[in-house]
Parts: structure tokens; sequence; C-alpha cells
């Protein structure tokens, strides 16, 4: 594809996706190659990437420069944290959250897994399978990541052998029904050359699956999409008591976003954590009103009866219970330098509702190279471990599993205000 | 389930602009929801007119549970200082506006030139206005594809007591769960429009039929062209001995301190001919129009660390 001749028509949403590897799979090059051939570098980035090159001594243009961010990350020639990307094929937009490959930065990868709908794992042709692949393949499953393509990257390098292309897809579907992922789609490319990204190309006629750019305007873009059942964290109350606006003076609306499900006007609904009912009289946008509404809306809700509701409550349908808990069983992973000290209380925050939190213990840790399970007393930065939590106040909550959204928690250090931890309820 | 449940699943997927809607009102609430004292950071500007209407969206038929602030470096177009306060009067909402002026009066801003932009010096002004107000949080329309270093920034940015962005040490932003939790004197920076592009920033005005200030539109104005980019001819900026000054169609991509913000050549007298020159434009915003960033690849960079926006 080449330029856009004509203003964007985009009717199919909007999808968040991330590519995993390290600069060494052609990580940036893919990234690169994806902005360039939909036409989203401009000509004075491309400028500043042509100086960059000369200066680097390279004769062509780097396509990997357009990912490079930070004055600090340029200087060491690494890069440091998650950076976003976007553009647009006339019929979506595209979130590409990009992070760095190496070991020390699993928290990155976390944070840009955490709003994926798919991901792009990266393996080098003549490499095959390595750690890398399998640690974030079980980062990929462990974050919910709905879609997964492994891009077999590289093809120009081993001639576009396709035995060496189904060698890995082998390898990699039996350690995929390991760590249990679902199902994978595999796409031989050259991101150099560009091969089965955008284009097709000529080199791999033997392949006659769809392109990376065929297969992400295919995929669902909902993140939220594979639960039914009704969650609203309350996030605000509006009462307006403007003298100007008399009528108002019993408005009480509940402000939120509408995380699975959807609701109609008429709908009973549910307050947790104090079980008190009340049906849906108005769902309001603004001040323009809706019959109904569904998941990742943001919308305001009126309810028939006068009950006690703030932020941090959650508004459900009683057929459709979430569970009120001060247990909690989760994977956690510990993002900060400062070790996890099980001595301690930390915030939790979860939707829209915090609590204090003691943890009880820490039941192992898990290597995410070699995904074996150890006993740990503490976590560091990038551990990943299975925990039990007591929590001051109860939470409204549902599994990682069946919600990403509403089975989502953060840790934060009450002293520097940190957030120190990422959890996924079990 | 409900017909009207199976009806709405029918057309599940949200439009790349109301998913991008929702995502920033759910923002603005989180400020509302977890900030004591914060304030939304109006210019009016193209980012900030689309906050105020996200804002609207997301607190109606409240009040904004913010008032709105300027940095105003008194170097801006009158046609969008105006277009400030009137929108803020049609919207009956408080807007605080605190002038670089009044800290180079005061001593805290000192320039090196007198022509010199102001634009670095509004971080001092902000940081002032800032300690003034007590505000915990300042609410802003930046967005990540605007330049690199905003591409890595959080949607709540920490600043600590200095107001120092630190790129090397951001809190991890997992979800769409916000830490906005800060000590006296620290203070987050919120950026709900931070996914947004510029063309989809043009397309959520029209869709909401957005006003503009005129200087958006195309018009005619003298400038020079200098280095690639045009310089208009203003009072602040004359032309010099051995300028040529052309009479020539233009229009702002951007908003900013006559003395950096330059203006670029167009036709595009609507929002639709704005729109197709955004989706075919070949140069980026920035690029197109800040004669600021180009001195060094790292001047936004190193600004935010500073207390920029």
């Amino acid at each position: 594809m080449s330029a856009l001749e004509h203003i964007p028509d985009i009717d199919n949403g909007l999808l968040r996706f991330i590519t995993c590897g390290s600069v060494d799979d052609g990580k940036s090059t893919l990234i690169g190659r994806l902005l360039w051939d939909t036409r989203t570098i401009l000509a004075d980035t491309l400028h500043a990437i042509e100086k960059t090159s000369l200066k680097r001594g390279n004769a062509e243009i780097d396509l990997s420069l357009i990912t490079d961010g930070l004055q600090a990350e340029r200087e060491q020639g690494i890069t440091i944290d998650v950076a976003y990307r976007y553009f647009s094929t006339g019929r979506r937009k595209y979130i590409i959250g990009d992070s760095p490959g190496h070991e020390q930065y699993t928290r990155n990868m976390v944070t840009a897994a955490s709003t994926a709908n798919l991901a792009v794992i990266l393996i080098d042709a003549r490499k095959g399978m390595l750690t890398q692949t399998r640690r974030h393949s079980f980062l990929t499953k462990l974050l919910g990541v709905p879609n997964i393509v492994v891009a077999v990257n590289k093809m120009d390098l081993v001639d576009y052998d396709q035995a060496i292309f189904n060698n890995i897809c082998a390898e990699y579907r039996k350690f995929a029904a390991q760590i249990e992922l679902g199902e994978v789609r595999f796409i031989p490319m050259s991101a150099l050359t560009g091969e089965m990204l955008v284009d097709r190309g000529d080199k791999l006629q033997w392949y006659a699956g769809p392109t990376l750019l065929e297969l992400l305007e295919a995929t669902p873009s909902a993140h939220s999409e594979r639960d039914e059942r009704f969650r609203f964290p309350v996030q605000y109350v509006c009462r307006p008591l403007r003298a100007d606006r008399p009528e108002l003076h019993d408005y009480r609306g509940f402000m939120g976003r509408i995380e699975s499900g959807s609701i109609s006007v008429g709908d009973e609904v549910m307050v947790l954590p104090s079980e008190r009912r009340s049906r849906v009289r108005d769902i309001q946008l603004g001040e323009v009103s809706m019959a109904s509404a569904g998941a990742e809306q943001s919308v305001t809700l009126l309810l028939e009866d006068e009950i006690d509701i703030s932020r941090g409550d959650m508004i459900v349908k009683p057929h459709q219970l979430v569970l009120v808990t001060r247990r909690v069983e989760a994977m956690l992973c510990w993002f900060s330098e400062t070790a996890l000290d099980p001595r301690r209380k930390y915030i939790l925050r979860h939707t829209t509702r915090e609590a204090r939190a003691l943890i009880d213990a820490i039941e192992y840790r898990v290597d995410v190279n070699s995904l074996e399970h150890h006993s740990a007393d503490g976590l560091a930065m990038n551990d990943i471990a299975k925990i039990s939590l007591r929590l001051a106040q109860p939470i409204c909550a549902d599994s990682y599993a069946s919600n990403r959204a509403t089975g989502n928690f953060i840790l934060v250090d009450e002293t520097t205000n940190n957030t120190v931890a990422a959890g996924m309820i079990l | 389930m409900s017909s009207a449940e199976q009806n709405y699943r029918g057309r599940r997927t949200l439009s790349h602009l109301d998913w991008l809607e929702s995502e920033s009102i759910h923002i603005l609430r989180e400020v509302a929801g977890q900030c004591a004292n914060p304030a939304l950071l109006f210019s009016g500007g193209k980012d900030s007119i689309c906050l105020l209407r996200l804002a609207e969206k997301a607190f109606r038929p409240g009040k904004f549970p913010f008032p709105l602030l300027h940095i105003d470096t008194g170097h801006n177009y009158r046609e969008v200082t105006d277009f400030r306060d009137s929108r803020a009067a049609e919207l009956g909402e408080r807007l605080i506006v605190r002038n670089v002026e009044d800290s180079m009066a005061k001593g805290t801003v000192v320039l090196k030139t007198v022509g010199e932009s102001r634009n670095k010096y509004q971080s001092i002004t902000l940081l002032e206005a800032i300690a003034e107000f007590g505000f915990d949080c300042c609410i802003g329309g930046a967005r990540r594809d605007e330049e690199k270093a905003r591409a890595k920034e959080r949607i709540f940015s920490f600043r600590d007591d200095f107001g120092q962005w630190n790129p090397k040490d951001q809190r991890p932003e997992v979800w769409d769960i916000y830490n906005a939790r800060v000590h006296k004197g620290e203070n987050i920076r919120a950026f709900p429009i931070s996914n947004w592009t510029e063309l989809d920033v043009w397309q959520y005005i029209q869709r909401e039929q957005l006003a503009l200030p005129s200087i958006y539109f195309a018009h005619t104005r003298p400038v020079i062209r200098k280095g690639g980019l045009l310089q208009p001819v203003t009072a602040l900026t004359p032309a010099q001995a051995g300028d040529v000054v052309e009479e020539m169609m233009v229009r702002y991509r951007t908003v900013g301190d006559i003395t950096c913000t330059a203006p670029v050549e167009s036709n595009a007298t609507s929002l639709a001919m704005i729109i197709e020159e955004t989706a075919t434009a070949t140069v980026t915003e920035r690029g197109a129009t800040r004669l600021d960033d180009q001195t060094s690849e790292a001047s936004m960079e190193q600004r935010k660390k500073e207390g920029y926006f």
C-alpha cells in the first residue's frame, strides 16, 4: 500500500497490539516498515532519521531508528521504556505498544501487553525459538492477550526456505500447547524487504495465509468482548445542585465506563457491595439520552430509586453477580526496584476502589525463562509470583481470565506513592 | 438476554473516535475522582478545545470539577485569546489566566534577549500558578504522536516538587488503572488525549462541530520564508532588512507563541479541507510549525525535564 490518496473513512474501530522481540529480531524494523508502508512517517521525521543514519555511518536509511525515543536511550543505544506508535489504514486505527525485549524489562512488556488485543511475537528464522520467545509468550498468556501472531522474520536470510518455517511452527506449537496459549497464527516474513507485512512480495509464494496487515485488519477490536456480564465501576457521582438549573436539584448521575456487557433503560441493577437494587431510568452521554449502551462506553447512569452510591462501588445485574471479597489470590508482577516486603501494607487499587492490602503468602515465584516454580520470601523487580492477599475492605472482583478489566489491580507503595506491582486475580 | 441487548451486540464495534472519546472521558473522570484540586490547561488551541468538549461529555449537567488555566506568554494572537475568553464564558466555567510577563516583572523569568521566544518560560509561570493555587493535577492536551519524548510519557505523568519529569523513573501504567497519588508540592500532569493523532483531533472537531479561532483556517498573511518554514510578519516579529515579505494564503496547524509558531501554506478554508490536508500531509505538525524544536533533536525532552508541559 502506498500513500493514502483520500481521507481515511475509518469504520472498523481501533486495535491495540504489541510487538515482542529484541532489536536483533528486527522488531524496530518491523514497526518502521508498518509505519513506512502505511505512510505514517512524514518527510521531516525521515530527514532526521537520515541524518542519524549518516552520523552512525550507515549507507542506507535505517528504518529501525523510527522507534528511537529519548536522548538517554540514543546515547546508550538501548530502549528503556514502552513507546506508543500510531498508524491508520483508512479502515482502522492502530496503537502499537513498543516494549524493549531485554529480560530486565519484563515490567515494560507487562505494561504494554496489559492493554493489547493482539501480540506479534517475533522469531528470527535463522535462530528459531529462543529463551526470550518463551518468556514473551508466557507473559502474553499471563496478561491474557487474546490474539497471538508468531512472525517468523528474516526469511530473506534463509532463502525463504519453507522447511525452516515449518520446523519453527511445529516447535512453537508444542510449546504453546504446554502453556495453554490457545490459537496461534504463523506468518513467514521479512521486515527488511517488506514481504508479508503490508505487501505479499513475490518470494514467499508457498505461503497462502494472510499478510500481517490483513490479519490485523480482521482481528476483533474490543478487548473485553469475551465477558457478557455487565460491569460498571462508579468513577464519579454527579450532583449538580446548580442555582441556575433548579430542575436538576434531584439529579444523581453515576458516572463510569461499562467495562463489559451491556445495559438498557429499564434493566434491573444491583449496587455492590451494598446489594441494593434499582432500575435504570436513563443512560446519558453528555446530555444526550440513550436506550442502551455497551462495553467500553463511558456513560452516566440514572436510577429510579434514590440509593446511596459512591466512587468505588460497582453496578452489576442481579443475575450476573461479581465476587465481593477481602481475600484475593493472584499472579503478581513486581515492578519496583525496592523489593516486596511481606511485612508491609500496600495500597491495592482495583477498578475505582482502593483498599489496604497485606501479603499473606508468596506461594511460588515463576522463572520466566524456564517457567519453573521456585519458593520465595520476597520479590525483586521483574519477578512474577503467585501470591495471596488480605484486604482491609472488600473489592468486587472477577477472575482475570474471565474479565481483564475487573480482574486486574495495582499495588501502590504508601510512602513513595509509586506503583510497585501489577496483579491478575485468579 | 433482552432483544435490546441483542440488537446492541449486533453493532458492537465502537468507531475509533467513539473509542478515543470514551477513553478520554474515563481519564477525565479519574482525575476528578482521585485529585483534590485539579486544573485544566486551556489555551484556545485545537487540542484543548477538544478537551473542553470531552469535559462537557464527562461532567454535564454538572459544573466541571476544575477551573480552566491558561499560561499566557503575552505573545498570543488576539483571535486566540479572545476565543479562549468567550469559550470559557459560554461554558460558564472559571478561567484563570497567569502571565509570563508578571513573572518577568517579579524577576522569576529573565529573558536573555528582548525578542526571545517566551515559550520555554511558560514552565516557570505554570509552576508559580501551581504553587499559588495548590493544584495537584494539571490536565493538558498533549498527544503522544506529537513528538518522540511524548510517545513515552504516561497518561498520568508524575512531576516532582520542581515540576520535573524523569523519563527513566516513570510510574508503570498498566491497563487503565491510573495512580494520581502525590505528596504535597508534587503534582500530576494528566493527558486525556494521549492516544489521539492530529487527524483524530480534526475529525473529532468536525464530528462535534466545534468552533475554532479563525487563524486555523486559511487566510492571507504577510510571511517570510526562513529555513523551510514560514515566519509570520507581526509587530513582535517584524521584517528585517533584506527579508522578502510575501502575502500568502496560510493557516496555523498549531497555535502558540507568535515568535515560535509558524503557519503553513494552505488553501483550506473549511474543516473538510483541513482534514484532507492533514490526511495527506508530508510533514509532521511540529516539524511544519515549531521554530523552537529544531535546535536540538532532544529539545522537547529537555524542556519537559524542566517542568514544561
